[in-house]
């Protein structure tokens, strides 16, 4: 039995991690090799880094920073933005990170999640989504039961640009295409504290059969435990842990009490 | 001083750093008289059986690894490089292992999601709980380490079974016998429990 993961997630721009509601309204949230390694240190079961700049900056991943923070790391440490070839993703591989994260570039050229998965394994290679709600607001859930998932459109270019793609079944075509993980952030939850989109996670994770990282918008314990009922194997958060005094360890001995599988 | 054998296996700066962060004196190496040598040598490794164990055997490791092990010198094996301690693999028909330890690799067989990737629960065996470089680590029995892998240890001796993991069925993700020690995890990837594997092998004297 696999346990479910807790993973704190450092967006990251101008070699400072920052965190804001829906995409907007940046606030600093600190260094982000001090960051990982309070993280480490608490018990986080991986760390995701996204360089939130990167994609639409038409820059690459800060480097040095990711060495950094893999070098206070014993845990998998995945790192995202503006990786668009196999060999941004050699590079960032080779600075310290165990996975890659695609969203943008694998949107515009769908090859390169197969050409990631052939060159360095579908385990190290996650796709991200940021999927935003187009019917009208989560008090109307969608995609239930079997939906197909026409609520929500996938969005590139750190949710600048709408794409055209309806997410689940995107998500489905990732995982067919080679990936190893979906990382699934609500672009409409995203930092307001207010729960996971549970429907979109819902109907992502029934519709693949890899993991699912429910990302965008816990703000209680509570949420993240929906978000597990829901489907996904594993939990993102950054609001939660960098400002609301919630520790990780508090977050595992709640899921743990929940009867949920968690490192001790 | 432990050589850490570097033969193209991409996971390498991270094994050296979680030696050095238990205060292992280690260094990474490509060299087979460096290897040789060694009083303490750890196999990390990341990719497919048969280019590296074709590597390894150009490179003169092959041997030198071998040869470390039978002087009852410790050796690790990690990942693949615990595969590669075995005899064989359905990963490479055809393609001998180095032969330390009796078994085979075997690629899962279940309908679950392969490669198997997460922190799985390990449960030592009798022999397990008796192995002095594990004590550390199973303060209780058991522990959860970082396992990425499609292929695992199969047919092992009993007594060299050391921890069982489950996925689909249980499998055996500890392996040993006299010296030689293999771990299907990632220590250098497993956060505490996996710091303190490390650091029992750092001072292990079988």
């Amino acid at each position: 039995m696999l346990a479910r993961r807790l993973i704190p997630c450092l967006d990251v721009t101008g070699g400072r991690v920052v965190k804001g509601v829906r995409f907007q309204e940046l606030r600093d949230a600190g260094d982000p090799a001090e960051q990982a390694a309070r993280y480490d240190a608490e018990g986080a079961d991986e760390l995701v880094l996204l360089d939130i700049s990167a994609s639409h900056e038409e820059r690459g991943t800060t480097l040095d920073m990711v060495s950094h923070v893999a070098d206070t790391l014993f845990i998998p440490f995945t790192v995202g933005g503006g990786i668009r070839s196999v060999a941004d993703a050699r590079v960032v591989l080779r600075a310290g990170a165990d996975k890659v994260a695609v969203n943008t570039a694998a949107v515009r050229d769908p090859s390169l999640v197969t050409r990631l998965a052939d060159e360095f394994g579908r385990q190290c290679v996650v796709a991200a989504v940021d999927a935003k709600d187009r019917e009208g607001g989560r008090e109307n859930p969608k995609g239930l039961p079997g939906g197909r998932g026409e609520g929500w459109e996938v969005m590139v270019r750190g949710g600048r640009e709408p794409t055209g793609l309806a997410a689940v079944e995107w998500a489905a075509r990732l995982e067919s295409l080679g990936a190893g993980e979906i990382l699934l952030t609500s672009m409409d939850a995203d930092g307001t504290q207010n729960g996971y989109d549970l429907a979109l996670t819902g109907a992502v994770a029934r519709a693949v059969h890899i993991p699912v990282i429910a990302s965008g918008g816990a703000g209680r314990l509570e949420h993240l435990a929906a978000a597990l009922d829901a489907g996904a194997h594993g939990v993102l958060a950054a609001t939660l842990f960098h400002y609301r005094g919630t520790t990780l360890r508090e977050a595992r001995a709640y899921l743990a009490g929940r009867g949920f599988p968690v490192r001790p | 001083m432990i050589a850490v054998v570097d033969y193209g296996a991409s996971n390498v700066p991270s094994v050296l750093r979680g030696l050095r962060a238990v205060r292992a004196d280690a260094m990474v190496t490509a060299d087979p008289e460096t290897v040789r040598r060694a009083p303490r040598v750890v196999v990390p490794g990341v990719g497919n059986f048969a280019p590296a164990m074709r590597r390894l055997a150009a490179a003169g490791l092959a041997d030198a690894v071998r040869e470390v092990a039978q002087s009852g010198r410790p050796v690790l094996g990690i990942c693949l490089g615990l595969q590669l301690f075995l005899e064989s693999s359905d990963e490479a028909p055809g393609v001998p292992g180095l032969g330390l330890l009796a078994g085979r690799v075997r690629r899962f067989a279940t309908d679950l999601p392969v490669p198997h990737v997460g922190w799985a629960k390990v449960t030592l065996t009798a022999r397990g709980r008796a192995h002095a470089a594990l004590r550390g680590a199973f303060p209780g029995g058991d522990a959860f380490f970082y396992h990425v892998h499609s292929y695992h240890p199969d047919g092992v001796e009993p007594a060299a079974d050391l921890a069982d993991a489950e996925y689909g069925a249980p499998f055996a993700t500890i392996v040993g016998r006299d010296a030689v020690l293999g771990v299907q995890f990632h220590p250098e990837k497993s956060q505490a429990a996996g710091l303190a594997l490390l650091e029992g092998f750092a001072g292990w004297t079988p």
